[in-house]
């Protein structure tokens, strides 16, 4: 009998702690098909950030390394340095990646180091209760932007992927969403082609996965899949940003 | 016996390092330290080693900890400055219990300071570099000779504790030229498989690399085991030297380029018949507060002398523990001439 779907060998059996409606679970669930699909659970050493995927070394069943705030770009590339025949990612959220971050990313990013980036943005901090993220949308309500961001005070949502996609470094960056079947086997196709280029040595590859955070946005979960389309999308478009086989 | 070579202290800890068995190095250019990462730069693709020079000192302590994380022997290197902010990165490796060795090339401080040899990070080092109950292990050379020594005995050391370790040297002794003699090369490939590590968990469990521990129990748990660390240190691994200590009635207590110029003020008191001797500890963490207290009988007064405003004098006044008086004498920015401590050892001594 052919097996087609079944619990990935590369998730503990550890559950979530995450809350109703959070995408982190589904983009977790990708990543660990992915390892098994790929044969590689045992060659890969994932790095956790700081923020609500803090605990991501309870699930995936993989060698983790815990990093400080933003800095697992940089952990990643003494791990990568020692072991560059193993595969190394990152998880990272966007108070972790796009805010305190930036330079560890960026500067991963233009060495081309051969690590593969999973960046989870759902415009808002979690695990820290609501505060405004750096990738928080204009006349958005967080409890540190209580009025809605204003641009002119607390500056425009940033837009890494594309920053990122400029640079010589990277071979594959793109932007997916995790809010509906449809994307979330299109964030598979791309997360697994991100992997593959690091497999191949093709230098940094980033996925960014737009997410919801109903319980800090102060919506339904259901909503917050509505809201991510409605909102995020146009801000964020999703999309290959880089893709240097294309180029070829 | 190998043969002596001349050379500058801070090349001389990066060949130290790769005699170790170190093969990588994560560095951000500061002075007057870059003579460390312009040889690992130049030697380690010798070794097939990797040098890697990071966006900042923030970065180049976490690539160290996902580095040492990962099993390997990694150095740092930075002067003051870069330190503080290297800070958060040791935070977390001692927090994780992994092993690194860190050099710190001393210059004055605070803010940017200057770059004139100071130890005015005496502080940093051995009491609160960073957030959280944690020590690095600290030596303290006074010679190129001993930077070699004290480096490559500190990945021994990071090993054997699974915890970092700072060789504290200065502007002064990173850029003077000595004859050194060094040890037989280390095969990285020869040293003992760490378990722990995180390679890849081919036909084992998973490894976690991690300082988080978030039931009260679990955080009180992890802190107690790295105090009991901190004791087997207290217990097996203070380190000083004492010179013409044995009829002496006042004691120098100094460490590093101080020691070495209050040998020579010792010698020139001596001469003029003060009973003057020397205590230098070279580990300032664990610090030789046993040893200190054991000459309170003999020695009547004690004199720190430091390159800064008086950092280490609590830490002796602490072994000495009100028994005998503990007088300082320091200058920063400049570097003090051993005729200005002798001027106070006569000071002191003419009291007697």
């Amino acid at each position: 009998m052919k097996k087609i779907a079944s619990y990935p060998d590369s998730l503990t059996e550890k559950h979530f702690h995450y809350c109703p409606g959070c995408t982190h679970g589904t983009v977790h669930r990708l990543i660990a098909e992915i390892m098994d699909e790929l044969e590689i659970r045992e060659e890969t050493i994932g790095v956790a950030p700081v923020g609500c995927a803090v605990l991501a070394y309870e699930y995936f069943d993989c060698d983790m390394h815990e990093a400080s705030h933003g800095r697992a770009p940089a952990v990643a590339t003494g791990i990568k340095r020692v072991h560059p025949d193993k595969v190394v990612f990152t998880y990272q959220g966007d108070g972790d990646l796009a805010s305190i971050g930036t330079a560890e990313i960026v500067h991963a990013a233009n060495r081309g180091e051969n690590i593969t980036t999973i960046f989870i943005n759902n415009a808002i901090y979690g695990m820290t209760g609501g505060q405004m993220a750096p990738t928080t949308l204009e006349g958005q309500k967080t409890t540190t932007t209580p009025y809605g961001r204003n641009l002119k005070e607390a500056g425009n949502p940033i837009k890494m992927t594309e920053m990122l996609s400029v640079l010589d470094g990277p071979s594959y960056i793109a932007r997916v969403s995790a809010h509906s079947p449809k994307h979330i086997r299109k964030a598979k196709k791309a997360l697994k082609k991100a992997f593959q280029m690091q497999l191949d040595g093709k230098g940094f590859s980033l996925i960014e996965v737009l997410s919801t955070c109903p319980t800090n946005w102060g919506i339904k979960p259901k909503d917050a899949l509505n809201w991510l389309e409605e909102y995020m999308m146009p801000v964020y478009p999703l999309g290959d940003l880089k893709d240097i086989k294309e180029v070829e | 016996m190998a043969e002596k070579v001349l050379m500058k202290g801070n090349e001389a800890i990066g060949e130290a390092a790769i005699r170790a068995g170190c093969r990588y190095f994560f560095g951000y250019p500061i002075t007057p330290q870059n003579d460390i990462p312009a040889y690992m730069a130049r030697e380690l693709p010798k070794h097939d080693g990797v040098f890697l020079q990071a966006e900042s000192e923030v970065a180049a302590s976490n690539m160290v900890y996902g580095a040492a994380g990962s099993g390997a022997r990694v150095l740092t290197s930075s002067s003051s400055p870069g330190i503080s902010l290297k800070a958060e990165g040791i935070s977390y490796i001692a927090g994780a219990e992994l092993p690194c060795v860190v050099v710190n090339i001393m210059r004055c401080g605070p803010g940017l300071g200057g770059i004139q040899p100071s130890q005015g990070d005496y502080f940093q080092a051995t009491k609160g570099m960073a957030h959280g109950d944690f020590h690095m292990i600290v030596y303290a050379p006074s010679t190129v000779q001993e930077l070699v020594d004290l480096t490559y005995k500190g990945f021994d050391t990071a090993d054997r504790y699974r915890n970092p370790v700072m060789v504290l040297g200065d502007g002064m002794l990173g850029q003077m030229m000595e004859p050194v003699e060094f040890m037989e090369p280390l095969d990285p490939a020869e040293l003992p498989k760490k378990e722990w590590a995180t390679d890849g968990a081919k036909g084992r469990e998973t490894n976690v690399i991690n300082s988080l521990a978030l039931a009260p129990e679990e955080l009180e748990a992890m802190n107690k085991k790295l105090e009991n660390k901190y004791k087997r240190v207290k217990a097996n691994e203070v380190m000083h030297e004492e010179y013409r200590l044995e009829d002496a009635e006042i004691a120098v207590v100094a460490y590093g380029t101080s020691a070495r110029i209050s040998t020579k003020a010792i010698d020139m008191a001596r001469e003029r018949g003060i009973k003057v001797g020397l205590i230098r500890p070279i580990t300032l963490y664990p610090f030789p507060e046993k040893e200190i207290a054991a000459t309170c009988d003999q020695i009547k007064k004690y004199l720190t002398v430091e390159m800064s405003t008086g950092q280490m004098i609590e830490d002796v006044r602490l072994a000495v523990n009100g028994r005998r008086p503990v007088e300082f004498f320091g200058r920063l920015g400049v570097v003090f001439e051993a005729e200005e401590v002798l001027q106070r050892l006569i000071a002191l001594g003419g009291d007697n």
